[in-house]
């Protein structure tokens, strides 16, 4: 069926006369992708832009206001291999880019300042030795604060603004401590100045900010760079629905230009994008994302459907009640607001770190100018010694020690097709000591097989996959891909609800229920085992097989358990399904723990039990029932399958049809933590060391300036063990 | 120690070109694909824009 595509919704002007769409480009790897690209759409006339961004996998696109129709970049990107969808970008996203760049142009301003400075103090520093006049070293003062003071102002702003948010919500953070000491900095050495002193400390100070500004560019640019490739994802689902726009013309849209009250076409064999009623047509739905349920439903006028559930046999009109993200029942989003309020209570490691930090450093600061001015030194004396301590230590390595991990190990995950959603998900997965999977899309694959396809002879096989091509339905799909038909066969008649015939040769062929094919004498011979496989029948003249459809376990599933159970972390499924199919899988994979049948406020029941007991809980699942628990587990992961309620809530999303990606991750997050950890104490080892000479009060700034970058830069190479992660499951 | 007043200022000078040059291709959005620019650098020729290949 022909149907008209309709990307308006996605284009925007791009100035006098010329239109902008930006797609998501699924398979772009490498340079030869990029210019193969960007030649094919260059060369279509009228488009002025054709650029590939290969970070973010997407195609920019420009062309002069006319008659081209964006759908045509979308064929063009399918002939020349490449699947493609028009991405928008959203908000957070925009957010993002926009605070990225200003940590950037806030980096640059200070790593600037930093080295101007620092070609300033060494001259002084050297100059205080021998011969330096002091009208010169005062020029040289004069001159840093010159830049340090607006270029401070400047590129503090993040934490500036960080900290006093922290203190009027009565609270304190990282940027608290960091604030103090570099204005405390600051203006110590402006009054060093005026007295014409030997030091002052505009180098240590802007240095700090160029250290911490580099941590905190590095933890934004992490989050970033994952939520566009997830983005990118989500797009390429290509959620879009045939609405109609006339009587009996229907137009596909992206699912973002449908509102309430339109009126959706559901032909078989395609998957909801929106939540409704069906106003027209009856069929069978397969609600396994939403409930978990393997069996189907059937669905008439006035049937509620879901977005994410397959249409399997008739067509459908459905009256849009819902649309775009807002897709759910309302308990799902009740609970799912519910625990996602009770999960922001965890406290990060480096919020942990510098609650501890900040009172400590600024104690030992006080308690140094009161020993000092107790000693008898004067009050300036006394001053600029805690400032000098308030200096050495400053929490620049401890600010570097979790972003630049994060990255790495991210990094890494992202390899072995992993991608983070939250930025300390790598903290909590560490510390997972108990995995419940949902059953139906997370162990089990989201499509579905023919079992056993062995059984029968090949070119048997082969010719009901081609008859199986003429089918819509998700049955007669599997078979055909498991046949690996191509061609179909010519005269193939489809009767709803029943199965497909041709003939071939003046042999009559049909595929489908058993009666249709006069097959059901032979259903009770296989019907045994499988309590969750569909049976389909295939006739050829005389003879009669049966095929057994049904989702498969993930390909490692079974090893991933064995990884896991060595790794001594308790397994349990949880799942919407009905008890045989549940027992099923738990028998498969040898997983003594499950329940089948729950709902998901049964599954949060569950999750809180275990956490009362102090276990951290991994929750693993994809369908919509699950996202409430997602929410509620202490960490959790969805395939990429997942219906999109669910990938959001997750915190980690994998990839690809293994289940292995699950065990590489909590590898990569154990290996990750306890990096972190030992950055904490290598950059609390390093102050303390440092501590003692500042009290002491014989500190240099050269000291001081060597003790910060030598910690900081000990600390980032330290991160960079996070890479070698190893893939393997054993 | 005269040249220092030359010195200085050139010294500052050139930073601040630098600094501009920085903040002007970080507006231009020279940073925003990092791995693409790795490998245009090495292909053969920019793929034509305005017309098609005369290949």
């Amino acid at each position: 069926m022909q149907v008209t595509r309709d990307f308006s919704h996605y284009v925007r002007a791009a100035g006098e006369g010329i239109k902008h769409i930006d797609l998501a480009v699924e398979g772009v790897h490498c340079a030869g992708c990029m210019a193969k690209i960007e030649r094919g759409l260059s060369a279509i006339p009228d488009v002025t832009l054709a650029r590939v961004n290969l970070t973010d996998r997407r195609v920019a696109l420009e062309w002069k206001a006319g008659t081209l129709d964006p759908a045509r970049f979308i064929d063009r990107l399918e002939e020349l291999g490449y699947k493609a969808y028009p991405y928008e970008t959203e908000s957070a996203e925009e957010a993002e880019v926009a605070e990225s760049r200003f940590l950037l142009r806030c980096l640059g301003v200070a790593a600037f300042a930093t080295m101007n400075v620092m070609m300033l103090s060494i001259p002084v520093w050297s100059g205080n030795v021998s011969d330096m006049l002091p009208e010169q070293r005062d020029f040289f003062h004069w001159l840093s604060a010159l830049i340090a003071l607006p270029a401070a102002a400047y590129a503090g702003q993040p934490f500036f603004r960080s900290a006093w948010r922290a203190l009027s919500n009565k609270t304190t953070n990282m940027d608290v401590p960091i604030s103090i000491g570099v204005c405390l900095a600051l203006g110590m050495s402006v009054v060093e100045t005026i007295h014409h002193a030997e030091h002052a400390y505009f180098d240590a100070a802007i240095m700090l900010l160029t250290f911490l500004l580099v941590g905190r560019f590095l933890d934004q640019n992490m989050r970033r760079r994952t939520r566009a490739v997830a983005g990118n994802l989500a797009a390429l689902k290509a959620e879009t629905a045939a609405k109609f726009i006339g009587a009996d013309e229907i137009s596909q849209v992206p699912v973002a230009a449908i509102h309430p009250g339109d009126i959706v076409l559901l032909r078989p064999g395609e998957r909801c994008a929106v939540d409704g009623t069906v106003i027209e047509g009856r069929s069978e739905i397969d609600q396994s994302l939403i409930t978990g349920e393997t069996l189907y439903v059937t669905a008439e006028q006035g049937t509620p459907v879901y977005a994410g559930s397959m249409n399997i046999s008739g067509t459908l009109r459905v009256r849009v009640s819902a649309a775009s993200e807002a897709t759910l029942l309302a308990e799902i989003t009740r609970l799912l607001d519910h625990a996602l309020a009770a999960r922001s209570r965890y406290m990060r490691l480096a919020d942990r770190a510098s609650r501890l930090y900040a009172p400590v450093v600024h104690a030992t600061a006080l308690i140094t100018i009161l020993g000092w001015v107790v000693a008898g030194a004067s009050w300036h004396d006394a001053i600029v010694t805690g400032v000098a301590v308030l200096i050495i230590t400053c929490p620049c390595a401890l600010g570097l020690a979790i972003p630049t991990v994060q990255t790495v190990a991210a990094g890494a995950m992202f390899k072995s097709g992993v991608l983070l959603n939250a930025g300390d998900a790598i903290e909590r997965l560490a510390e997972a000591d108990h995995i419940i999977f949902d059953k139906t899309g997370t162990l089990t694959l989201p499509h579905l097989e023919v079992t056993n396809a062995a059984d029968i002879p090949a070119d048997v096989f082969e010719l009901a996959g081609r008859l199986a091509l003429s089918s819509h339905h998700p049955v007669a799909a599997a078979v055909a891909q498991a046949a690996g038909a191509k061609s179909p066969i010519v005269g193939a008649v489809e009767e709803a609800g029943q199965g497909v015939r041709a003939t071939v040769d003046g042999v009559e062929l049909r595929l489908g229920r058993p009666s249709f094919c006069g097959a059901e004498a032979l259903v009770g011979l296989t019907d045994d085992l499988d309590p969750e496989a569909s049976i389909v029948a295939f006739s050829k003249g005389s003879e009669k097989f049966i095929l057994s459809v049904r989702q498969g376990l993930r390909p490692d599933a079974q090893a991933v358990i064995t990884a896991l159970k060595a790794r001594n972390i308790g397994i349990e499924i949880l799942s919407g399904d009905r008890e045989p199919a549940v027992i099923a899988a738990a028998h498969a994979l040898g997983i003594p723990e499950w329940r089948a049948g729950v709902t998901p406020a049964d599954k949060i029941a569950r999750i809180e039990e275990l956490k009362r007991r102090g276990t951290k809980v991994l929750m693993v699942g994809d369908g919509m029932n699950d996202a409430p628990s997602l929410a509620a587990a202490h960490v959790s992961m969805s395939p990429i399958s997942a219906a999109h309620l669910s990938q959001a809530t997750a915190d980690l999303v994998f990839l690809g049809r293994p289940l292995a990606p699950v065990v590489a991750a909590i590898d990569a997050s154990r290996k990750a933590l306890h990096l972190m950890r030992q950055n904490l104490w290598l950059a609390i080892g390093y102050n303390v060391l440092a501590v003692p000479v500042a009290i002491s009060g014989i500190v240099t700034p050269l000291i001081a300036a060597a003790a910060m970058s030598g910690s900081s830069i000990l600390v980032m190479l330290n991160s960079l063990r996070a890479r070698n992660t190893s893939r393997e499951i054993g | 120690m005269e040249i220092l007043v030359i010195l200085v200022p050139l010294a500052l000078m050139l930073g601040g070109a630098g600094l501009v040059a920085f903040l002007w291709s970080l507006k231009s959005g020279q940073y925003d694909d990092l791995d693409g620019a790795a490998w245009r650098a090495i292909a053969d020729d920019e793929p034509p824009q305005e017309t098609p290949a005369s290949r």
